[in-house]
């Protein structure tokens, strides 16, 4: 039986470090290469040696395909390639091959630069490993090898996030990466056919959030902003440079625009200007709104936002500051946070999900004290935490709702769960199986799902036999009464072809064997040959109503290919024998004739 | 398989294929030359231009003063300019499922096919080509509206009227067929019919499944695989090898063809564009350094950003960097910006500036350096900050419309001044003809990338099509360069040849059709060997046909009646194994065997048995499994 295995080594019942291997017709693929921010150690990285204990990955992958940029998607790819070792094709669409490896320097430099770390990768494996990448359009259908095709499509989560198809033969699988069902400020909605795919793999990261609608939590956030402006309190909004930032400045531009407020707004790191041309180049993977307008206007020219300076952190008097990363695990956002944390004036406002062991989720589950580490992880002190801390949920995640909608739109065979909390893709998986019949799986990290498949198998038909059984059937063979179509399918150098049983013999050099059967049975009725023929006829008609049957003038009945003929002897005429001749083609309309007709002529 | 040829412009296409009961035309390119017929619409009142005499016959037979002027020697007809649209006579548009573009140029005559003929189907184009396309429809719509004329010259073109005419008015063809320009409604509905499509994406249509692939000659541009699992039509248009901005041409997806339409190829054959554009740079460089301006008729998109790109550097190497580009155009803002914007569809080189993050093309800088600035039209802005001597890039290249019209007329009086002409499209004679006598220098220097004799015969000879289509006049020299035989196409088989209204069958000889098979079905399949990698096995299977699909599933019962079989036939009957293939090579021939108690015979023939037997089932079922294994061991 055909399968397709599914082993997550990161992102299985968790968020953070997704990393899917899927096994398909034969094929390997990758799906993600993702660092986990919890984490400081080895399990930093998916544990790669699930796939070869030594040496390098290359023979064991067929592709490797990344779905956005985002580190816990894409922040272990140097390490794999060029420290596990993998020469292979890395599969990502434009944005995310320019935004990536900016990323991926900037957490090198926190990690080795600031936190001292050694044996990490390096500046050149960075350019080496983005050397391997091949760009990948939206929809375009990619030839990996002759077998193996992927295809992307638009998930709006980020800048360039995609959702990919994998297809070999008539099996496929499509993973989302990361998605969003509801357009925003400055993307589209997630998009994907109806593709019936035999595996849905999906984030799940709000797998039992029902958001509000958006304008209320647009709202909220406004207002919560505001509150703490006017008292002279400091908002500090940790974000990715990328994504959900551009949203949130786009947000409170328009705000500050229309309240013609004067509290300076920030955004942290060189990243902005540099960030905000990437969004000005890749216009075209923004939402409708602003590719239209944007020869009149630049959605990404912001008037009110401007650079931070560190100084800027001491400065008495309201502001609000956007600043990197996102989930105060490192970084600016986390050097703010300490300096503001102990003033209850203040507010930080996560904006997105927070992953275990980051400060930020220590924080949203009401942490009031948090122990700071130093360089190399020594504990050099308590943080007494007394800044208001709120959880808006911007980050462009499907919800409940969303995951449900787009296995509608994409009406998989089953689905399979990832980048979620076990706990709450339990939930959704119940809801799943119950909405749709069909299987849902969730492995853990290391744990192999498979699923099995039924392709159809693809042959060639001759013409001449398909010609001739759709004449048979009419233009559409009718579906009551199905015909059955007979032919001989040849297997030779890996291609099945099916032809007419007359030509597969013509061709193979082969005489056709035909077994026919005759069969004898008796019956008594009072009346001449032919008038017993005639009273077949008429049984015959009213018991097969949708058979061809014929009366020959030369004394015999045709019922399709059966032929029928009654003899009488001489001494006893009204012993009549009907000889029913048929070929075992028609096996079973003789087997079932010659039956009936035993049970004798109504009367 | 049909192809309809609805226009014989060889590099404004129009075709019709029919394949596999889908309808499915090939680019809808416009053809503006009719327009060369046309007076110039001045932008600005023409002193000139105003005071034409009107045309009337020699004998005073005919007069025709208030339609046609006589205008440095020629006779212009004094109306809208109009252009020739393709054929609509010669199929019902209406029955057209899918339109495939090819690349902005072959797209000008969308809203004449798509509205107002009962078009209901699909256009399928890469998002480059909707853009750049909808910014030179809504160009030349501008330049059309801007200058409304309130008469229609439509006399002149009455056979017996035109019989009359002199040359060249006397043999334009098909002028009943000629329409003015179109509207922006016209132009908004039509382009919201388009559905995008990326390079290497598989768009189906019913059995027929169609795919562009990069053609290297414009943005966006592309070439089409229309193709079923057994037959596959390449429709070449407009493509490109040489290295200029957009990505290169992909040659591989074109191998293994029934049938390539070629059509696009260049229009100069003898016009290398390097040596063109070298000869650009040093006539314009000659120019402003004698203090003259130079005037550069284009369209608002293609070649221009590469030859303000080639501008870009040799303007400061010729110590001319101080020498102000204007770019004048409805679109040229537009135009500019969206090249930006289109990494995906450019140069490695050029995509991966983006990466950095840089503009893709150099003229983003010398926006910014006010070297080159760009306004919708004559009027307004440009007229107080413009500077001589200067470059003016400027449309459209017929120069019968848009704000060229009027830079003709401010400078054609003085020899210091310099025109040149680098689109291909227009015979540079007729366009100059109702300026005559003109002092300022006209230099030609035609810049066509598109493919050329020699590279289309090594393209042909690498990708092996069985069959070439293309325009009638690829299978000859050009006319004015008879002996050129190295000029046109040589073939084996030779291409056929279409015209405006041909109709061509293609030779198509397809033997084989998908179809798949359930996979309850190939399980039950019992595959034999009978040589060495030979396989075979008996389907007796029930075929379904949806949408040109077929499917071949597991026959179920196939007696209709089941209350009135019998149980154990029902059995036996609901068991349909599959039937083994047989074959018999018994040295029995010719044998019969009488089973006497039961009063069976079985006669064994070579290639038959019969068994002839009472009306006992059990028996007669028993008697036919044994033969049939009997016949599977041989």
């Amino acid at each position: 039986m055909p399968d397709i295995k599914v082993t997550p080594l990161g992102a299985g019942q968790d968020v953070g470090r997704s990393c899917i291997l899927v096994s398909i017709g034969g094929k390997n693929i990758m799906l993600d290469c993702g660092m986990h921010m919890g984490y400081n150690d080895d399990r930093r990285f998916p544990d790669f040696s699930y796939i070869t204990q030594n040496g390098r990955l290359t023979e064991f992958l067929d592709c490797v395909i990344i779905s956005h940029f985002h580190l816990d998607h894409c922040g272990a790819l140097p390490y794999m390639s060029e420290m596990v070792g993998y020469d292979g094709p890395i599969y990502m669409t434009h944005p995310t091959k320019a935004i990536c490896p900016i990323l991926l320097e900037d957490f090198r430099k926190i990690t080795v630069d600031k936190k001292g770390e050694t044996n990490f990768f390096t500046s050149q494996m960075i350019k080496d490993c983005m050397k391997k990448v091949v760009p990948l359009n939206l929809h375009q259908t990619v030839q990996v090898d002759e077998e193996l095709e992927i295809k992307a499509y638009y998930a709006g989560h980020v800048l360039g996030a995609a959702m990919v198809q994998i297809k070999v033969g008539s099996e496929s699988v499509v993973y989302t990466g990361d998605y969003n069902m509801t357009p925003d400020r400055h993307l589209g909605a997630a998009w994907i056919d109806k593709c019936r795919p035999d595996l849905l793999i999906s984030e799940s990261t709000y797998a039992t959030t029902i958001r509000d609608s958006k304008r209320c939590r647009e709202r909220d956030f406004l207002k919560k902003v505001h509150e703490t402006v006017e008292r002279g309190g400091k908002v500090l909004i940790p974000v990715f440079a990328l994504g959900r930032a551009q949203e949130l400045c786009i947000l409170l531009e328009t705000f500050w625009e229309r309240m013609n407020l004067k509290a300076p707004i920030y955004f942290s790191t060189g990243l902005t200007e540099k960030a905000n041309h990437y969004y000005k180049l890749f216009i075209t993977w923004t939402n409708q709104k602003i590719r239209k307008t944007f020869v009149q206007r630049n959605m990404f020219e912001f008037k009110h936002i401007k650079a931070f300076d560190r100084s800027y952190a001491d400065n008495p008097g309201p502001m609000v500051v956007f600043a990197t990363p996102g989930m105060l695990h490192a970084g600016q956002s986390l050097l703010i946070f300490k300096k503001w944390a102990g003033n209850e004036k203040n507010m930080v406002i996560m904006p997105g999900y927070c992953v275990q062991g980051t400060v930020g989720h220590k924080i949203l589950n009401g942490q009031k004290k948090l122990e700071m580490e130093g360089r190399a992880t020594v504990i050099i002190g308590t943080l007494d935490v007394k800044l208001q801390v709120e959880y808006m949920s911007f980050s462009a995640h499907a919800d409940a709702k969303g995951i449900m909608q787009l296995i509608r739109m994409a009406e998989p065979r089953n689905m399979l769960l990832v980048h979620g909390e076990a706990k709450k893709m339990e939930f959704l998986k119940d809801k799943i199986e119950q909405e749709f019949s069909i299987s849902c799986y969730m492995p853990a990290n290391g744990e192999t799902t498979s699923i099995v498949t039924n392709p159809s198998v693809p042959v060639d038909i001759s013409l001449n036999l398909l010609k001739r059984e759709m004449a048979l059937g009419g233009p559409l063979p009718d579906a009551k009464r199905p015909r059955t179509m007979h032919g001989t399918l040849i297997m030779k150098d890996n291609s099945l072809r099916l032809v007419s049983p007359e030509q597969a013999l013509k061709e193979l050099g082969l005489s056709e064997h035909q077994l026919r059967f005759t069969c004898r049975v008796q019956l008594h009725d009072p009346h001449s040959d032919n008038d017993t023929l005639g009273r077949i006829y008429t049984h015959l008609k009213s018991v097969l109503k949708t058979y061809s049957i014929q009366h020959v003038p030369d004394g015999t009945v045709i019922v399709e290919s059966i032929v029928i003929k009654v003899t009488s002897s001489a001494e006893e005429p009204n012993l009549k024998v009907i000889l029913l001749s048929w070929s075992y083609q028609d096996e079973e309309l003789g087997s079932f004739l010659s039956t009936l007709l035993k049970k004798g002529l109504p009367s | 398989m049909k192809l309809y040829c609805l226009s014989g412009h060889p590099t404004l296409p129009c075709n019709v294929l029919k394949f596999k009961s889908t309808t499915i035309m090939l680019d809808c390119g416009l053809d503006t030359t009719a327009a060369l017929y046309f007076l110039p619409l001045p932008l600005v009142h023409s002193p000139r231009l105003s005071k034409l005499p009107g045309w009337v016959s020699k004998d005073g037979a005919v007069n025709l003063e208030k339609e046609l002027k006589e205008c440095s020697g020629r006779v212009f007809v004094d109306s809208q300019p109009e252009f020739c649209l393709p054929e609509k006579e010669l199929l019902d548009l209406s029955t057209i499922d899918v339109i495939l573009i090819s690349n902005y140029h072959c797209m000008m005559a969308l809203p004449y096919i798509t509205e107002h003929t009962g078009f209901t189907g699909t256009v399928y184009a890469t998002e480059p080509t909707l853009q750049i396309g909808r910014l030179l429809m809504e160009e030349l719509v501008t330049f059309m509206e801007r200058v409304p004329k309130a008469q229609a010259a439509t006399c002149w073109k009455n056979k017996e009227i035109q019989r009359l005419l002199p040359g060249p008015l006397k043999d334009a063809v098909d002028v009943w067929s000629w329409r003015k320009c179109y509207s922006v409604q016209e132009v908004n509905s039509a382009l919201s019919k388009v559905q995008l499509v990326g390079y290497s994406q598989k768009e189906l249509f019913g059995a027929v499944q169609v795919t562009p692939l990069s053609s290297g000659y414009s943005l966006g541009s592309s070439n089409w695989i229309i193709q079923s699992h057994y037959e596959k039509v390449s429709y070449v248009s407009g493509s490109s090898l040489l290295t200029t901005h957009p990505q290169p041409m992909e040659q591989s997806s074109l191998k293994n063809s029934d049938v390539l339409i070629l059509t696009g190829l260049t229009q100069i054959p003898t016009a290398n564009p390097d040596g063109m554009l070298g000869e650009f740079c040093s006539n314009l460089a000659m120019t402003i350094r004698a203090g003259g301006n130079v005037l550069v008729p284009c369209y608002s998109s293609g070649v221009i950003y590469d030859l303000l790109e080639c501008l870009y550097q040799f303007m400061d190497s010729a110590n001319l960097g101080s020498t102000p580009f204007y770019f004048i155009s409805p679109v040229a803002n537009s135009s500019l910006e969206f090249s930006q914007i289109f990494a995906e569809w450019l140069c490695q080189n050029k995509q991966s500036k983006v990466y950095l993050p840089e503009p893709p093309f150099p003229h983003a800088e010398l926006i910014q350096t006010n070297k080159l600035k760009h306004y919708p039209s004559i009027h307004g802005d440009f007229s107080s900050e413009f500077r001589q001597p200067c470059v003016v890039f400027t449309g459209h290249p017929s120069l019968r419309f848009g704000d060229v019209v009027h830079f003709m007329e401010l400078w054609g009086k003085s020899s210091l001044n310099t025109i040149i002409f680098t689109e291909p499209d227009f015979s540079y004679l007729d366009a100059l003809a109702p300026y005559q006598p003109l002092a300022m220098k006209c230099v030609y220097c035609p810049i066509d990338t598109r493919l050329n004799f020699h590279q289309v015969s090594k393209l042909l000879k690498d990708i092996q099509p069985l069959h070439v289509v293309c325009p009638e006049p690829y299978t000859q020299p050009p006319p004015a360069q008879p002996h050129r035989s190295d000029l046109m196409l040589e073939l084996q088989p030779p291409p056929m040849a279409y015209r405006r209204c041909s109709v061509l069958g293609l030779p198509f000889r397809r033997r084989y059709e998908r179809i798949h098979l359930l996979p309850e079905l190939a399980r039950s399949l019992v595959p034999s060997e009978i040589k060495a990698g030979v396989s075979v096995a008996t389907v007796s299977a029930v075929l379904q046909s949806k949408d040109n699909k077929h499917v071949l599933q597991v026959s179920e019962c196939s007696v209709q009646q089941p209350d009135e079989l019998d149980p154990n036939l029902s059995d036996s009957l609901g068991n349909t194994e599959c039937l083994k293939c047989m074959i018999f090579t018994s040295e029995l021939y010719g044998h019969i065997l009488h089973l006497q108690t039961e009063d069976v015979l079985i006669q064994l023939e070579e290639d038959a048995t019969h068994i002839i037997c009472d009306n006992n089932e059990p028996l007669r079922t028993a008697l036919r499994d044994l033969v049939l294994r009997f016949l599977q061991k041989l």
